[in-house]
């Protein structure tokens, strides 16, 4: 059983079908959430073309994601970051059996629209694009395929769902191969829901509606998260992981499965790196299993990173509103 | 010692949706037990039934044969122990998988349960539904049943038997011991298949 909150008003995205003999039901809450709830405890890799598609999923990714440039080279490259080629998206559709994803600038609805109406299995509306709307986000109930949105602390995270996010990833600082800002997303993230489970716990109402003004999310929402003591929908880390070692950190910390963007295809050990990290994200509670997962990397090989600090583009800025 | 012990692989998947379902179902049995999840031997090696949640099967089949729990499963399985796969977990108990687009493709299986099953059958996520099915040998109906780029069975062998169809194809079957579902019943909040892999776990206890 899933946590449908939020989903009571009138779905748009919803489908009656009477395809198989019966009446069914498209993309209604559970449907979207349960596509989530399937990637758990697995590793989504982000992917430029077919051929590392296919080394992802001999990995052992649960999915992939399609981008133009990886996050780091569109850090380099500078300029307008779009959607990846649709014909490079479909390419690795029909090669690879796992899950497709791709990513949309934040606001484009029209964007995300052609990625349904070639047929991604989700959509990631990416502060790693450049944004489109800097005041809203897509209202994504309007959807069939599910969404996943990022986030650095519960506010973002409950707005996202309030627009009809299916899942919710830590934004981290994407493209650099540096973990620590998606750590301190998902300490806040955590730091926040135990505040509001301790509210709730002690049936202080009046807190948690002053809570839910504070985050700018329903009341609703902010009780049925309290009362679940997690997000109502699944949620991974993203943005800077780059070693086995940091999937089994943010494991560790709650996070539901991971994201690799640059961490696998910058390095110069890519088909060893995204087993180990696979490895260690299952095996994240055993010390010497991941250890095991460490001594398949190299460390020269890893990507080289940068420091946070001196970032001239902060991507995890985009679209907090 | 009674208690009975469901193991749910944790490789990959909706292991604590299986978890919560499990314990719901021993509770509304009124059987003392639990649910664990279980990625080693020596977990695998403890439980009285064992559950294969959705996920990935591709994913799955490579960490279980990594942790050297691919062939534990199997022998268990042959020498009785009560197992449901849903979903990716049916895929890693069949015998004989194709996927729908990329066709035949290399991966880790149990293959135990006489069946073909076709992968991502119905298409992508965008054409993942729900609808509500009756289950006529469990006496269940208006069961409502999740499909996410659900496979189908394509094949049958005689020892299957059929439990429920949608279009003609066999969406739950049985094989003795085993259980396979195309759809995810930890997802709707009936447990009435869980309860029948329970069932099973307290059979096998008892011989």
């Amino acid at each position: 059983m899933i946590s449908l909150v939020g989903s009571q008003r009138e779905l748009p995205g919803v489908r009656l079908e009477r395809g198989y003999g019966v009446e069914s039901l498209r993309g209604t809450t559970l449907v979207k959430r349960g596509f989530a709830h399937m990637l758990k405890h697995g590793v989504v890799m982000d992917v430029t073309s077919v051929e590392q598609a296919q080394i992802a999923e001999d990995a052992g990714a649960v999915a992939v994601m399609v981008l133009d440039k990886l996050p780091y080279d569109v850090r380099r490259a500078g300029g307008v970051a779009r959607t990846a080629s649709l014909r490079i998206i479909e390419e690795i559709m029909d090669h690879v059996t796992i899950p497709v994803m791709a990513k949309c600038r934040i606001g484009h609805t029209w964007e995300a629209k052609v990625l349904e109406e070639i047929g991604v299995d989700m959509i990631d509306e990416s502060e790693v694009l450049t944004p489109a709307d800097e005041e809203r986000h897509i209202w994504k109930w309007d959807f069939t395929t599910p969404f996943v949105c990022g986030a650095r602390d519960l506010g973002e995270a409950l707005r996202r769902i309030e627009e009809g996010a299916a899942m919710i990833r830590t934004k981290g600082e994407p493209g650099t191969g540096n973990v620590a800002e998606a750590i301190r997303h998902m300490r806040i993230l955590n730091n926040e829901l135990r505040r509001i489970m301790i509210l709730y716990q002690q049936g202080d109402d009046q807190e948690l509606v002053k809570n839910a003004r504070e985050l700018r999310v329903s009341y609703e929402l902010v009780l049925e998260t309290a009362r679940l003591g997690r997000l109502p929908v699944v949620n991974f880390a993203a943005g800077g992981i780059a070693t086995p070692a940091d999937a089994a950190m943010m494991m560790s910390l709650g996070c539901d499965g991971i994201f690799v963007g640059s961490g696998i295809f910058k390095s110069s050990d890519p088909e060893l790196r995204a087993s180990a990290i696979v490895l260690a994200t299952t095996y994240w509670d055993r010390p010497e299993i991941v250890a095991e997962a460490q001594k398949m990397i190299d460390e020269s090989k890893s990507m080289l990173g940068m420091d946070v600090k001196t970032l001239e583009l902060r991507m995890q800025e985009r679209g907090t509103g | 010692m009674n208690r009975i012990i469901i193991g749910v692989t944790s490789f990959q998947g909706d292991v604590e949706e299986h978890l919560l379902a499990s314990k719901m179902a021993l509770g509304r049995m009124g059987i003392e037990g639990d649910a664990v999840s279980v990625k080693t031997p020596e977990e695998i090696e403890r439980v009285d039934a064992l559950i294969i949640p959705g996920g990935e099967s591709t994913v799955m089949g490579r960490l279980a044969f990594f942790s050297k729990s691919l062939e534990l499963i199997r022998q268990r399985i042959l020498e009785g122990m009560p197992v449901m796969g849903t979903c990716a977990g049916l895929i890693m108990l069949a015998k004989r998988v194709y996927d729908r687009v990329v066709g035949e493709k290399k991966q880790q299986l149990i293959g135990v349960l006489d069946v073909t099953v076709e992968r991502n059958s119905y298409g992508r996520q965008r054409e993942s539904f729900e609808t509500l099915i009756d289950l006529p040998s469990l006496g269940v109906s208006g069961f409502k049943a999740v499909f996410i780029r659900a496979p189908t069975i394509v094949e049958a062998g005689p020892q299957v038997e059929v439990l429920a169809r949608l279009a003609e194809r066999p969406i739950a079957v049985m094989q003795d011991n085993i259980i396979g579902t195309t759809f995810h019943p930890e997802l709707s909040g009936s447990t009435a298949l869980h309860e029948l892999l329970i069932k099973k776990a307290q059979a096998f206890r008892a011989k």
